[in-house]
């Protein structure tokens, strides 16, 4: 049985307007979040993951949406007035931005800084709702009193649970995380990732797409990774495959300039992929791998058609079939 | 040591102190005060010695506050030690005073950066940085061109392609391979890297370090690899030394340190490292706070035992007395 789609993006397409002309960060996507998983949505910087998210959650100029869908429980969000998305918001779906340990405010205590939050949007900071948040606070391992302190009292580790426990109070069905784990050393990686998987075990979320540079995090805790390159998916499918079977010879180099432990440069020299990403300014048609891929023909030159290679796993490539899937593992 | 797992040539040769160090500390402490009535004190390096050699990267992995930078800066003379002692091939680092020993000094210590955009004048043509280079260090370097284009050969970097672009115009790669060049061009003996590809992307890194390493082993110069990163640790490094609140709490040839853990925050940072291959146990309840307790045992437990030597090359601190 196929599970349920709580995300459907078809073809979206959204640039930053400026002078010069379009950046194309984001052009022609299309995937699906299903209910209860975790998609793992990884590649470098400029690939167009965060402005997924922007896109999907506040689209500020000079960020403008293009065309395409992007269905949230059978309603466009792209179309969607801005007063009835942010009735969603927070409610139905919620983003965990970037940055976000620095946007507590330096002068508020925390408990204010929640309070404004969601009296923005549109729930009373009742005695009931912080009841709810010191048992959220208990639930990260953090003790009520932190309610009372200021930012600069906290950790980089303690902000980042705060930020989780206001972005998920009310519950909501999909979660976008966008690189939570960046800033944070190794312990509070682990405990902010794997918080994300619990809150989704016990059903507090619904979904996560989490976005992050950082495969390995992903494949700690992804059910499906979706892997993007310049404003395009190249590939999609479920964890293990992709990490052990990439078929994309973008996705077959990055998980091979992996290091790991175990690996050191005496035995086993890991080498990175020659060249830069493209940049997107008015870029034209065809593969954005193709200026540094080995397996380039003219054919590269036309935007290749995603196809199945099982019905799970997807792929954005002209040649992939005669490149093989031997790989490291 | 688990079975299989051999020391390398080199740490026997050091372990033979058959090689002098170029740089070692003894007992390094940093303590720096804040606030005006209320003067508040913190150790940022607390009672740290080590050596490094030539040839051999050393990691210092440690999360956020644990003082590794620190360590760094005091190496390149931008900060004072406390207490304790520096040495760069036996000399006090920090009796070098004056322009011509200063400029000597830093003809063969230098470091770099995380952020390689900061670390060039955004105003100058890349040449430029080259040219001061000549200026303060090599005045009677005749032909600077030829030897510049050497180093930037030497670093995978086309010559005619960078030299005469602003810094905006090249990528954070390219940026950190130039530092590299520059250090090329002044002949190190000691580079301290702090966290030198931390800004980079998993695809151009690679590139970097692998050619960092290249350089160490075929110049014989001696690296400090500051990182967070445990597995790109692992890949470069010949010997690790694991930093927490200041102290060194476990330090010895890389291979000995991860796979034979010793000090329980070394064991959590181990847990804890997101490792392609291999997932966390998630039936573990993981809370990074636990390890403060995990470490009050440990060193109740050892008493007395302070820094211990479980092997040659392998050292732990097992008790604070």
């Amino acid at each position: 049985m196929a599970a349920e789609v709580i995300l459907d993006v078809q073809e979206l397409r959204a640039y930053y307007r400026i002078l010069k002309g379009d950046v194309k960060a984001l052009d022609g996507v299309s995937f699906q979040v299903r209910r209860g998983e975790i998609l793992g949505i990884a590649g470098e910087s400029g690939c167009g993951k965060s402005t997924l998210a922007h896109t999907l959650m506040l689209r500020k100029p000079p960020l403008r949406h293009i065309d395409g869908k992007a269905i949230f429980l059978g309603q466009d969000i792209m179309t969607m007035s801005k007063e009835a998305f942010r009735q969603r918001r927070l409610r139905d779906i919620s983003i965990i931005p970037q940055y976000a340990l620095d946007a507590l405010s330096p002068t508020k205590k925390i408990r204010t800084f929640m309070s404004d939050i969601v009296r923005e949007h549109g729930i009373p900071a009742d005695k009931k709702f912080f009841e709810r948040v010191e048992e959220r606070l208990r639930f990260v391992n953090l003790s009520p009193d932190v309610l009372d302190r200021y930012p600069i009292e906290l950790s980089g580790g303690m902000k980042q649970r705060i930020i989780m426990v206001i972005s998920t109070i009310l519950n909501p069905e999909l979660v976008i995380a966008d690189e939570i784990t960046s800033a944070l050393d190794v312990s509070s990686q682990r405990f902010a990732a794997s918080l994300l998987v619990e809150l989704r075990d016990q059903g507090i979320i619904g979904s996560a797409m989490f976005i992050t540079h950082d495969l390995a995090i992903l494949y700690q805790i992804a059910d499906r990774l979706m892997i993007m390159y310049g404003g395009h998916i190249v590939e999609m499918g479920p964890i293990d495959e992709i990490v052990y079977r990439p078929r994309h010879p973008y996705t077959k180099a990055l998980i091979d300039s992996l290091p790991r432990v175990g690996v050191q440069y005496e035995e086993q020299k890991l080498e990175g992929i020659k060249g830069t990403p493209p940049e997107l300014l008015n870029i034209g048609p065809g593969c954005r791998f193709r200026f540094r891929c080995p397996y380039k023909t003219s054919k590269c030159e036309q935007t290749p058609i995603t196809e199945h290679i099982n019905p799970e796993h997807s792929i954005a490539c002209w040649h992939y079939t005669e490149i093989g899937s031997e790989s490291v593992g | 040591m688990p079975a299989g797992i051999t020391p390398r040539l080199e740490v026997k040769a050091l372990a033979d102190r058959r090689v002098q160090p170029v740089i070692s500390a003894e007992n390094l402490t940093k303590v720096f005060s804040s606030g005006v009535f209320f003067r508040q004190q913190t150790t940022a390096v607390n009672n740290v010695s080590f050596e490094m050699y030539p040839g051999t990267i050393l990691s210092l992995i440690g999360e956020s506050g644990s003082g590794k930078t620190t360590i760094g800066r005091m190496i390149l003379k931008l900060l004072r030690p406390t207490s304790g002692k520096l040495y760069y091939k036996g000399q006090d680092v920090t009796e070098i005073r004056g322009k011509t020993a200063l400029r000597e000094y830093y003809r063969r210590v230098q470091g770099v950066f995380q952020d390689p955009f900061s670390s060039f004048n955004p105003l100058f043509r890349v040449d430029r940085a080259f040219d001061m280079v000549y200026d303060v260090f090599l005045p009677d370097v005749k032909n600077r061109e030829e030897r510049t284009r050497e180093v930037l050969q030497a670093v995978n970097l086309n010559p005619d392609r960078v030299l005469h672009q602003f810094p905006h115009q090249l990528s954070g790669g390219q940026l950190q391979r130039l530092l590299i060049a520059r250090a090329l061009l002044l002949d190190v003996e000691v580079l301290v890297a702090d966290e030198l590809i931390s800004m980079l992307d998993a695809s151009t890194r690679m590139g970097v370090l692998n050619l960092l390493v290249d350089i160490c082993k075929n110049n014989g110069m001696s690296v400090l690899f500051i990182t967070h990163d445990l597995a790109l640790g692992y890949y470069i490094s010949d010997y690790t030394m694991i930093m927490h609140r200041g102290r060194l709490v476990e330090k010895g040839a890389t291979r000995e340190v991860y796979h034979n853990p010793v000090h329980p925050y070394t064991r959590m940072l181990f847990r804890s490292v997101p490792d392609i291959g291999e997932r966390w146990d998630r039936s573990e309840k993981f809370v990074p706070e636990q390890v403060d307790e995990e470490i009050a045992e440990f060193y109740a437990k050892n008493r007395g035992r302070g820094l211990a030597q479980l092997s040659p090359s392998h050292s732990v601190l097992m008790s604070l007395e």
